[in-house]
């Protein structure tokens, strides 16, 4: 047992030094081409697939299933890059148990479903490492076009946007394109720079300048680009974190859990990295495993999620939520934080409060329990920062604090679309802002064109 | 428990469960290690006449094809006859023989068609003690070349005059090994029966080429750029070398000459259909080839575990069991009935039966009901074809349901006939009989 593990506080090699690649090694290792032969024979091939159809993109997945199994890996890579050109990525961090593997007949029938998000990455793997483009772009429209973010909605659009023969500007307020699949996704998900190969792969198609360091308000005004572009579409995600609410939050050692993941994610020596002996995440949806079970990973001795409700009622799916047990994350529920205790103005534990229905409304208990901590990780959810976009012009419409858009992702503003995470309606998914930004590059397409 | 003892024209085994002619019965090594695993009997690889022995390609001699998971399920080879001395053979087959006296050794045979060859062969077989020969008229690749195998099995005169030789130059029991690359496989079987030929084995190999290399566009197996034909057998050849035994067995003319069924037996269950479609006994090679030996185990087992639960008390109650239930089209009941049922408990929604019918049949199946997935068959469509059953990939989620006689069949609007009637006299038939006075 490393002793860097007992070591209280916040600190870094808990571990020792070559146990860090083995606990941030892929999640899913990729399947072989043997591998992928058989797991394909097992797709039925179903009629009106029920994969098909839960998929956010609409794959055609029991075709590309059966491309790979026909030995037409590249064949079944076009089928998932015609929907969705982030196959890849989405092949990786798709929560494929609460979608297309979650209605798999195989699922209904046997309790295990075709490894229907495996198969995707063996298929778009194989096309990537060819640097096969499929997509030639149309002759020049002579139209311009403004994405605002790099992430998974804006790259999605742009890429639909490029083929359709459209000059397209991407600015990323990051130094790097990608947005979450970069930046906000625990670092086992994606290994090998994965998200930047598949930004260069995206953009390979041609008529993409994406440009980093431009954030919308700060560098640039909204009004702007509906100036000089011929449309825009937002994609800048979700800029800000939830507080707390509890006293004390601002306690040095409680950290918002994406800012964390990002850093981890960006580290290039991950045992320099520190991380608390006891670490307590706040929340229940996904950013809070990814960090809880990094945290272990890192060499956390002791990590604990609490959340606020049941664990039925936990956005983390059950998969997630058994990823994290298995690292030896404990997941807390009915538990809402009330209090920071620092020493020193560090963190040195947390006061819960238990929580419990009352009617269809959560209420405290009264009954409290306080946990040792040396870091506190905020996991609560992440909200839409609209200041930036209102720098001037007129404003854009929201809906409960998100952007307002119609079923083709066009905004209150003229020539202005939007799509992924900061839209009202969605659900968060990667997968989900990919179809939006795709379907809006598509309104965006027949608007400049029939216009 | 059931006794399987096998006592096939006269020659006595444990089992009914021997290996073919073939690459696995080539030696004594070989043999030998089949009947310590349990094997009842062997047919030695085939022999040739003295002299040089033939060669053997030197690269690949089997092709196959596989299922996803490389499950093989059909094999091809293009080896000859054994390439070994004939003295060396027969003092083996002596040998083991006699240190196995239970179990049985029939000894394959392929000299040219002339007399004084069979004539030069046959004694020296005579003097191995082994219980019988099998003519080998089947090898399709290679001797059919040098007019012998298949070239001789093709022609039923010719299986009748060496079937004569044979009978009249030896004790031993003749099997004569038919080849299925013929049109109707009750010509050759007749014809080995009119030369006096003790049984007929079937089915030998079948013409094939099992793949194409698309790089260089050679047949499977290739050598050095070329392939030739080869033998075609495993799980994938069954049914066809099922209907071949049922056709002899059934045909009045050759109706009770014992049979020895070959063509993919795999498992028990397949021993059982043969035998119960008139094969006295069966023999096994591409399963031995695949898996080992070791399968006999589970062969003798199942057979026996079957015939326990049945109540089958020896191989006399079911070898032929199934032939009388073999019979031409014409003859099939017209009024029988059955419609295709789904249990939709068991149905795991694919919507393959859906695609399958809607697409390729009868337009019988929903694919969806009230805004739901739904797959249910529509009775006033179907037409009973069975094709949703075979598509199904839940076992008995999908059944056939015979209509009871009286019922409505809503697809014709008319009650099901408790009459018997096939297309004999059905009036659409223009060769119609008149019904007998």
């Amino acid at each position: 047992m490393p002793e860097g593990q007992f070591k209280d506080g916040i600190a870094g090699g808990r571990l020792p030094a070559d146990q860090y690649a083995e606990n941030f090694s892929d999640l899913h290792p990729p399947l072989d081409h043997h591998e992928a032969l058989v797991e394909s024979d097992r797709c039925y091939f179903c009629y009106d697939a029920p994969c098909m159809n839960a998929c956010p993109t609409s794959i055609d997945i029991p075709l590309f299933i059966r491309q790979i199994s026909t030995g037409n890996p590249i064949g079944s890579a076009k089928t998932i890059f015609d929907q969705n050109i982030l196959g890849g990525m989405c092949a990786r961090v798709c929560p494929t148990e609460t979608l297309c593997e979650e209605v798999c007949v195989r699922e209904v029938a046997e309790g295990k479903p075709v490894q229907i998000g495996r198969l995707q990455r063996y298929a778009t793997d194989v096309a990537m490492a060819e640097h096969k483009q499929f997509y030639p772009r149309a002759e020049s429209t002579g139209k311009s076009v403004a994405v605002v973010g790099a992430g998974p909605a804006g790259l999605a659009a742009a890429h639909r946007l490029a083929r359709h023969g459209h000059e397209v500007t991407i600015l990323e307020a990051r130094p790097k394109a990608g947005g979450l699949n970069e930046y906000g996704i625990a670092a086992y998900k994606s290994i090998d720079n994965f998200a930047q190969a598949e930004v260069d792969y995206v953009t390979a198609v041609g008529g993409i300048d994406i440009q980093n360091g431009k954030a919308l308000g700060r560098d640039y005004q909204l009004s702007d680009l509906t100036r000089n572009y011929d449309a825009v579409f937002l994609g800048m995600g979700l800029g800000g974190v939830n507080a707390l609410r509890a006293d004390g939050e601002d306690a040095d050692g409680v950290t918002n859990a994406v800012e964390f993941i990002a850093e981890l994610r960006q580290a290039s020596d991950l045992s320099s990295l520190p991380v608390g002996r006891r670490v307590v995440v706040i929340g229940g949806g996904m950013t809070a495993i990814d960090a809880a079970v990094q945290s272990k990973l890192l060499g956390a001795e002791e990590v604990t999620i609490c959340y606020r409700r049941g664990q039925e009622h936990m956005n983390a799916s059950e998969f997630e939520q058994d990823l994290a047990a298995a690292n030896g994350v404990t997941i807390r529920h009915w538990l809402q934080p009330k209090r920071v205790i620092a020493e020193g103005g560090k963190v040195s534990g947390i006061e819960l409060e238990y929580t419990a229905m009352n009617g269809d409304k959560l209420a405290g208990t009264g009954e409290r329990l306080t946990l040792t901590a040396d870091q506190v990780f905020k996991a609560i959810g992440q909200s839409f920062v609209p200041a930036a976009l209102n720098g001037s012009g007129a404003a854009i419409e929201l809906e409960a604090g998100r952007i307002k858009v119609d079923a083709e992702g066009r905004t209150s503003l003229a020539n202005v679309w939007a799509g992924g995470d900061c839209i009202f309606g969605g659900d968060d998914l990667t997968v989900s802002a990919v179809a939006q930004g795709r379907d809006a590059a598509e309104s965006i397409n027949r608007s400049l064109t029939q216009g | 428990m059931a006794d399987i003892r096998n006592n096939f024209v006269g020659i006595k085994s444990p089992n009914p469960f021997w290996l073919a002619s073939a690459p696995p019965t080539d030696k004594a090594y070989n043999v030998i290690r089949a009947f310590k695993a349990g094997w009842g009997g062997v047919v030695w690889k085939t022999l040739g006449e003295e002299g040089p022995p033939v060669v053997n390609v030197n690269g690949p001699r089997y092709g196959a094809i596989w299922g996803a998971d490389r499950r093989l399920l059909g094999l091809n080879n293009i080896e000859l006859i054994t390439d070994r001395d004939l003295q060396v053979n027969l003092r083996e087959i002596k040998q083991v023989k006699k240190d196995w006296p239970d179990r049985a050794i029939v000894v394959s045979l392929m000299v040219p068609c002339v007399e004084e060859s069979w004539k030069a062969i046959l004694p020296v077989v005579e003097e191995t003690e082994a219980d019988g020969i099998e003519l080998n008229f089947g090898c399709p690749h290679g001797m059919s070349e040098r007019g012998m195998g298949a070239a001789v099995g093709q022609v039923p005169e010719y299986i009748e005059m060496v079937v004569r030789w044979c009978k009249q130059n030896t004790r031993m029991p003749v099997i004569t090994k038919l080849t299925p690359n013929i049109t109707d496989v009750r010509k050759p079987a007749r014809a080995a029966l009119s030369g006096g030929t003790d049984a007929v084995s079937l089915i030998n190999t079948i013409n094939s080429i099992t793949g194409v290399d698309l790089d260089s566009f050679a047949p499977q197996p290739t050598i050095d750029g070329k392939g030739s034909h080869g033998g075609y057998c495993g799980p994938a050849v069954k049914p066809i070398a099922m209907n071949m035994v049922a056709e002899i067995a059934r045909d009045p003319e050759t109706h009770g000459l014992p049979i020895s069924g070959i063509g993919g037996i795999t498992t028990w269950r397949d021993a059982a259909e043969f035998m119960a479609l008139g094969a006295g006994n069966v023999q096994v090679c591409t399963a031995a080839m695949t898996y080992g030996f070791k399968i006999v185990q589970e062969m003798i087992a199942g057979l026996e575990n079957w015939m326990d639960e049945k109540g089958h008390a020896s191989l006399d109650d079911i070898v032929g069991r199934a032939t009388p239930n073999v019979t031409d089209w014409q003859y099939l009941n017209l009024n029988y009935i059955a419609k295709a049922h789904i249990d939709q408990d068991a149905c795991i929604k694919c919507g393959r039966c859906h695609i399958a019918c809607e697409d390729t049949s009868h337009q019988a199946i929903t694919s969806m009901v009230d805004g739901v997935r739904h797959f249910e068959v529509i009775e006033a469509e179907c037409v009973g074809c069975n094709l949703c059953v075979n598509v199904c990939p839940v076992e008995n989620c999908i059944t056939m349901e015979p209509l009871a006689a009286g019922v409505m069949d809503q697809r014709t609007g008319k009650p099901v006939s408790p009459v018997y009637a096939n297309w004999t006299t059905h009036p659409n038939n223009p060769m119609a009989k008149v019904a007998a006075e």
